[in-house]
């Protein structure tokens, strides 16, 4: 699906993605974890071409992701910003059927995949019609992840889709977007700072520190052969902060 | 919602071209803004009416420069002028001493001269009657000796040239008391004696008001300032009967009559028009009906003035506002100079905006002066576009990134994601801009009277001139009132162009 090629991103003095190599397979959810501020976002913005690489190279089943080729591109790709991104000024409904109607579908057909998305992530007729400041914060994630399938991407990006909710709503919609992705079979790249949440979403866990992947593979992988002492360094800190 | 929006559109669009009056195409007469001219531009309007001539007085349309380029353009037909100002002013610097050369100049040039309407209206020192008589001064040489007396000039006349430093030398006087200060502060402090000599005009209304004698300029030093009327050479081809009729004037108007038609205007309040018809009857003996003009004609045709101003103006710099703030909030450099460029437009002063636009809209073959004057509403369309344009800017600039990240992510183009989403998340920001637009464009509105072009700047001047509070509430109450009317129809359409996602955030 992605090639990336010494994808290297800078802002003026700040390396925020240094050389990575990484290719993203198909049907496979790929989880990026690290700690703040390693770049997982740019990584995910340099995939969806909303940054150009300083440096090497991204391609997408085979076309590289430039201005130039993005904006087709991205109609094969679902992403969600950090926070979710909703439009202020449309309700869920329309957030999620902005670009459908914009590329002209028909009411009906519209209103079919609209249906056909609420079954998916259980969401109530009334919260359709409500605006995002109207609804919850998990709410807003579903309607969020909706938004990103409504034109049925061969691929989900999506960056801390469950960041900012309390433990229960965080759980429950974690239960529910394996679900999603399981019914689905998408290719889904996901960002986290959680280990436990990339455990249980990652086939592939991708560690990332400082701009640099420090190892990826699976859960197992990195607990049992770390390549590094940062990685143990990290599971650690993770696992003790769950036990206290 | 986007149907709503094109129809809001669309009613703009319609009420601001609709023509609310249709253009009147036959002779005009201008007068300057004083009460004199006003009064011989109102002669000139009722003998050609008399004679069956229907004309327009644009009125009190501004100075000089103004009249006469309005007439070299053909926007005005004929304005009265004097022959001192013709010479020294109009065709300064180049060798036209006498009134007969200015006649050959200004013909070379398709404008012709009346002969003089009979008086003067030049400088003169003045005393008060009684001390004059008792001084025994007839004469300016006379001053010479009383060398104690005070003076008390104009600033202006302090450094004319024709003004205090050349006649001091002209006549010797030996005066040293001399001080400048505002025309009426003199007239009061002559009156009550801190000073006994200034300088008048020939024709000043108060000079019989405060009983002055003007002392005879024995060296004949002060220019002649004959009144005359200005007209274009084809006027007697094209509006015989009007040519014949106004120059039924020439040699009519002696001083004492001007000063008195002036005081008349001046001091009583009566409109001049009436003063006009007044003399018409009782030197020619003509019948003249001057329907009154009650308070609510004025009010509605200043309305309709106003309106007109505004409305073009507002719509020009809408359309032409908006785009330049979004260009400059996309493209930052050429941001910084467009918003720099409206910024600097509005510390460019009233009255010099105005006459710099009178040329060009001109030669475009545009009405430059009186109702409906392109200068008047290129320099609102100008003055309006700051706000219109640095909120569209700053509007659209604060638009956050995370959002405008989501709708490129979501691969709307550049032109979907302005319109479906930065333009409706900037509306409140961008619609306040255009409230702030249209007020300012009210109030300013009110300096298209300095070039003559009406609206409620009009009886602002006019009270102004003459000194009558009741005429400046005239135009400054509608004024303000009509700033409120616009501020209640954006606050309407707040409701109706802002989404209500939006507004429910703010709530
Ligand atoms: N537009 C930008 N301009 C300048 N610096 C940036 C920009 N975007 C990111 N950075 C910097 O690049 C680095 C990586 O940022 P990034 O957002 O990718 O981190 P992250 O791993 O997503 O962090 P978090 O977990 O807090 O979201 C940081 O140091 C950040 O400050
Ligand atoms: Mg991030």
């Amino acid at each position: 699906m992605f090639e990336l090629r010494q994808a290297t991103r800078s802002f003026a003095a700040t390396l925020a993605v240094d050389g990575v190599d990484l290719s993203i397979a198909p049907g496979r959810t790929t989880v990026l974890i690290g700690p703040s501020g390693c770049g997982k976002s740019t990584l995910l913005r340099l995939m969806i071409g909303l940054l150009a690489p300083t440096r090497g190279t991204v391609s997408f089943d085979g076309v590289e992701v430039n201005p130039a080729s993005a904006p087709d591109l991205r109609r094969r790709m679902g992403y969600v910003i950090q926070g979710g991104g909703l439009f202020p000024h449309l309700t869920a409904r329309e957030n999620v059927a902005l670009v459908a109607a914009h590329l002209g579908w028909e009411r009906s057909r519209i209103k079919d995949r609209v249906d056909e998305l609420s079954r998916l992530a259980r969401i109530s007729e009334d919260v359709w019609e409500r605006y995002p400041i109207q609804i919850s914060g998990g709410q807003q994630q579903r309607v969020a992840l909706l938004r990103a399938l409504m034109l049925d991407p061969n691929v989900l990006l999506l960056d801390e889709p469950l960041g900012a909710l309390d433990p229960m709503v965080r759980a429950d919609l974690q239960r529910e977007l394996k679900e999603v992705f399981v019914t689905l079979g998408k290719t889904v790249v996901m960002v986290t700072h959680d280990m436990s949440e990339a455990a249980y979403f990652g086939d592939i866990i991708v560690l990332m520190k400082e701009g640099s992947i420090v190892q990826s593979g699976t859960f197992q992988e990195l607990d049992q052969a770390p390549a590094d002492p940062f990685v143990t360094r990290f599971i650690r800190a993770q696992q003790s902060l769950t036990a206290s | 919602m986007k149907t709503r929006t094109a129809l809001i559109l669309l009613v703009l669009v319609v009420l601001a071209l609709v023509p609310m009056s249709t253009r009147f195409d036959g002779p005009r007469v201008g007068s300057k803004k004083f009460t004199e001219s006003v009064i011989l531009g109102d002669l000139v309007t009722l003998l050609a009416e008399q004679a069956g001539v229907e004309v327009l007085h644009a009125r009190e349309l501004g100075g000089t420069r103004i009249l006469f380029d309005a007439l070299r353009a053909g926007e005005i037909d004929v304005y009265a002028e004097y022959t001192g100002t013709i010479t020294q002013e109009i065709l300064a610097g180049q060798g036209v001493s006498d009134a007969e050369s200015a006649r050959a100049v200004l013909a070379e040039r398709g404008i012709l001269m009346s002969k003089p309407l009979g008086f003067n209206n030049g400088y003169a020192i003045g005393m008060i009657e009684t001390t004059a008589a008792r001084l025994g001064i007839r004469t300016i040489s006379d001053l010479g000796r009383h060398p104690d007396l005070v003076f008390g000039f104009s600033n202006e006349f302090m450094d004319r040239g024709d003004g205090w430093p050349s006649l001091k030398e002209a006549y010797g006087l030996p005066q040293r008391n001399v001080s400048g200060m505002d025309h009426d502060v003199a007239y009061r402090q002559l009156e009550n004696g801190t000073l006994q000599v200034m300088e008048v005009y020939t024709t000043d209304a108060d000079i019989r008001y405060y009983g002055i004698r003007m002392l005879e300029d024995d060296r004949q030093h002060f220019p002649r300032y004959d009144a005359v009327l200005l007209y274009r050479a084809d006027l007697a081809e094209r509006e015989p009967a009007m040519h014949a009729a106004m120059l039924a004037l020439e040699g009519q108007l002696s001083e004492v009559e001007v000063m008195a038609l002036n005081a008349q205007a001046r001091l009583k309040h009566v409109p001049e028009k009436k003063v006009a018809a007044d003399f018409l009857q009782s030197h020619f003996g003509m019948e003249v009906g001057t329907a009154d003009e009650t308070v609510w004609d004025r009010f509605w045709t200043h309305t309709r003035e106003h309106v007109e101003l505004v409305r073009l103006s507002f719509l020009l710099a809408v359309v032409f506002g908006l785009p330049l703030g979004i260009l400059a909030a996309k493209r930052p450099r050429a941001g910084q100079v467009i918003l720099a460029a409206v910024g600097i437009v509005q510390t460019i002063p009233a009255l010099a905006l105005l006459v710099v636009l009178i040329e060009p809209a001109a030669s475009l073959g545009l009405p430059s002066v009186g109702a409906g004057s392109a200068a008047a509403i290129c320099a609102l369309f100008l003055y309006s576009l700051l706000p219109i344009v640095r909120n569209a800017c700053e509007g659209l600039r604060g638009v956050s990134l995370d959002l405008r990240e989501s709708a490129e992510a979501l691969g709307l183009s550049p032109w979907a994601r302005l319109r479906l989403i930065e333009l409706p998340l900037a509306s409140r920001t961008i619609l306040a801009g255009l409230k702030t637009g249209a007020i300012l464009n009210v109030g300013f509105a009110t300096l298209g009277a300095l070039i003559g072009a009406g609206g409620y700047g009009q009886p602002i001047l006019t009270g102004i001139r003459l000194n009558d509070y009741g005429l400046i509430l005239e135009g400054a109450l509608p004024a303000a009132g009509m700033a409120l009317v616009v501020q209640g129809i954006f606050e309407l359409l707040d409701r109706l162009a802002i989404p209500r996602g939006l507004r429910l955030a703010r709530a």
